[in-house]
């Protein structure tokens, strides 16, 4: 099977995982109680934010790989990994305010996950632009090398910054923090939600991947 | 480490002499400032919020893009006759071009900065006088942070297609945390809070400073290799 | 001495550089002739660490601060005066400073711009540019000289004279490589000659006693052979 094929096959287990993830959370995961139905939005809002900063954390580490090894599919990887992270970005950004606006009547708030993932997705946007505003494929690469490792460094200083302005200025806790508050059951679907969430990561990135290539393939033949 | 500032010194004054004779970058910068300083004024409505609350905003938001279009000049001096061709042939690290351009961005934006506060206090009427050490003590470790992360990005628009349209997409995300910082700090600064209370911000900003700058010296010269 | 030894470079699918290997010793005059496209330029850059190559290496003894480079660009600062573009790159290139003026009248007197000397060079006509970039170029009396189309621009006279200039540097001992694809403007010079193509030497020999028809004669059958 080709990658495409193979990337394909993975993605599509992935969102067929995801559906049953989505079964188990609807009929056999308890309701919270104050939060009602729309609370069931964090098994996706949650992963695909882990999933967001992660992919930037993947981009930074394969743009240092790529500077000192040179090979082409290391830039290959970190574009895909930020086409990817810019999708799961736009996914947590649009189930935070679906969630928000039940609980809290508004929209957005500036709280610290949705702050980071906003973050976020403007690197990536700003990288992908940036990416097509350079023609030459050399320079593409070691620049995007360079915008990736900057990028990496930069996410400790939005969980920093954010952090403090949260002590400053309380803002709603869109979602409560994971783990040990959660009862078992809620706890096991999140952690299926995780896994299910790295496989479409994976299927979707051996996808763009194995796009990429072709193209690259067509448009030198 | 020597040799890379003595070079880059000769490269920075270089920079500011071709800045001195054509003045205009200088002029536009100066003026982009007032004029952004007059906007934020008519922008706002007096009655409904204090000035002094929104002050530190206005301030730093205003030195943000002051700076940034300030900050592509420096590698358009460059582009001319392909001098940067020149000084990759030179027996000189790649590092004192980015240092070069560096010393002279912070140059530049200094002197915008320092016509900006004075406007600023004339303007909003803001009383800084028995903060004015530890203010500028506050705009210089700011500023180093964006000038440094703006100078690593600004040799990388340069030869894009939209330079201008570029260079603050990349570079605003980078900017926001320390960004944070300052205005917290020059809040408290204003409303005469001691210090310490922002202790945590001004160390984030002088983290921020050490971590960029050494990585812009580090990731500079994959800027320009071919 | 300047050698390269298996040399290869590709800009994406295009075969610059395919294995190019030579030696030349001092006071040794490359002359070499390439259509465009052939590589010479590349090779060029090569020889100055400009690019990296993918494959081989070129070793130039004295490193960068050896080299003298003109390439299609002249690296000029247009708001800068002819002078203070020589006495810059001089700094950077480390000069003693007791040396740097007086190497630069005496450049500014054999290159007949000794009345331009404080005209900025924006303002200089293109063949006065090249005879600019040619002071530019010698101001740190390189043993090695990297000469991409020198000529181009310079008017009969201009070219007389930077011939004559050439025979004296070449005289004391120095390396020059000369890339050129008109015959006329370098045989003579040469003592080793080199025809490149697709990123091959085809030839490379020593002049001999041979002139300009000769040469190109010689070119003209490798060309058609393919």
């Amino acid at each position: 099977m080709t990658l495409i094929q193979k990337g394909r096959v993975v993605s599509l287990v992935g969102l067929v995982l995801l559906g049953a993830v989505y079964v188990r959370a609807l009929a056999f995961t308890p309701t919270e109680a104050t939060q009602g139905l729309a609370q069931k939005i964090y098994y996706i809002h949650v992963p695909a934010a882990v999933w967001a900063e992660t992919s930037m954390i993947l981009i930074g580490l394969a743009s240092i790989f790529f500077l000192f090894l040179g090979d082409p599919r290391l830039d290959r990887f970190a574009e895909a990994s930020a086409q990817v992270g810019a999708v799961f970005a736009a996914v947590v950004l649009t189930t935070g305010p679906i969630w928000g606006k039940p609980i809290w009547g508004t929209w957005w708030t500036w709280d610290a996950r949705l702050t980071l993932t906003l973050l976020l997705f403007f690197i990536y946007l700003g990288y992908l632009v940036m990416r097509g505003a350079v023609t030459d494929v050399g320079l593409r690469a070691r620049y995007s090398a360079v915008l990736g490792i900057c990028g990496l460094l930069l996410v400790p200083f939005i969980h920093f910054s954010v952090l403090m302005f949260r002590t400053l200025h309380p803002q709603p806790i869109v979602l409560k923090p994971s783990a040990p508050s959660l009862p078992g059951v809620m706890l096991v679907t999140l952690l299926l939600s995780f896994g299910v969430f790295t496989i479409l990561y994976i299927g979707f990135v051996m996808q763009t991947y194995a796009l990429a290539l072709a193209h690259e393939a067509g448009s030198d033949g | 480490m020597g040799d890379v500032l003595r070079h880059a010194w000769v490269i920075a004054r270089k920079d500011l002499l071709l800045e001195f004779r054509s003045r205009t970058a200088f002029l536009s910068a100066a003026v982009f400032t007032a004029l952004v300083l007059t906007v934020f004024n008519f922008g706002r409505d007096p009655t409904a919020v204090a000035t002094i609350d929104l002050a530190p905003s206005i301030l730093w938001i205003t030195f943000i893009f002051a700076a940034m279009l300030a900050l592509n000049r420096a590698f358009q001096l460059e582009l001319e006759n392909q001098a940067l061709e020149g000084l990759l042939v030179a027996p000189i690290s790649r590092r004192s071009i980015y240092w070069a351009k560096l010393i002279a961005n912070l140059m530049f934006v200094s002197v915008v900065e320092a016509i900006g506060l004075p406007l600023f206090v004339l303007f909003f009427n803001v009383p800084i006088g028995n903060v004015l050490v530890p203010l500028v003590g506050l705009i210089v470790l700011a500023t180093v942070g964006f000038v440094a992360v703006g100078t690593l990005f600004s040799a990388m628009v340069i030869r894009t297609r939209f330079a201008e349209l570029m260079l603050p997409v990349l570079l605003l995300p980078f900017l926001i945390p320390p960004l944070i910082g300052a205005v917290q700090v020059t809040a408290a600064l204003f409303a005469g809070r001691p210090l310490s209370e922002v202790e945590g911000w001004l160390r984030l900003l002088a983290a921020f400073d050490m971590c960029f700058v050494t990585l812009a010296t580090l990731l500079f010269p994959a800027t320009v290799n071919e | 001495m300047l050698s390269a030894e298996g040399l290869r470079h590709s800009f994406g699918s295009v075969r610059a550089l395919d294995g190019i290997s030579f030696t030349l010793s001092a006071g040794r005059t490359l002359a070499l002739f390439g259509p465009n496209g052939a590589g010479k330029t590349t090779l060029l850059k090569v020889l100055a660490g400009l690019i990296q190559p993918e494959a081989g290496r070129a070793v130039v003894e004295g490193g960068r601060a050896a080299v003298g480079w003109i390439g299609h660009q002249s690296h000029l600062y247009g708001h800068l005066t002819v002078r203070e573009n020589l006495l810059f790159w001089a700094t950077l290139y480390d000069v003693p400073r007791a040396l740097r003026l007086r190497r630069a009248d005496e450049l500014l007197r054999r290159l007949g711009l000794a009345d331009r000397a404080d005209v900025q060079v924006r303002v200089l006509s293109r063949g006065l540019m090249q005879r600019a970039t040619i002071a530019r170029a010698l101001i740190h009396d390189p043993r090695v000289l990297l000469l991409d189309e020198p000529f181009t621009g310079l008017d009969l006279s201009a070219a007389a004279e930077f011939r004559e200039l050439l025979t004296e540097l070449t005289g004391a001992g120095r390396i020059v490589v000369l890339a050129t694809h008109n015959v006329d403007e370098g045989v003579e010079l040469a003592t080793d000659v080199a025809f490149q193509s697709r990123g091959r030497f085809v030839h490379f020999e020593p002049r001999g006693a041979r002139g300009p028809s000769d040469i190109a004669d010689a070119y003209r059958r490798t060309v058609a052979s393919g």
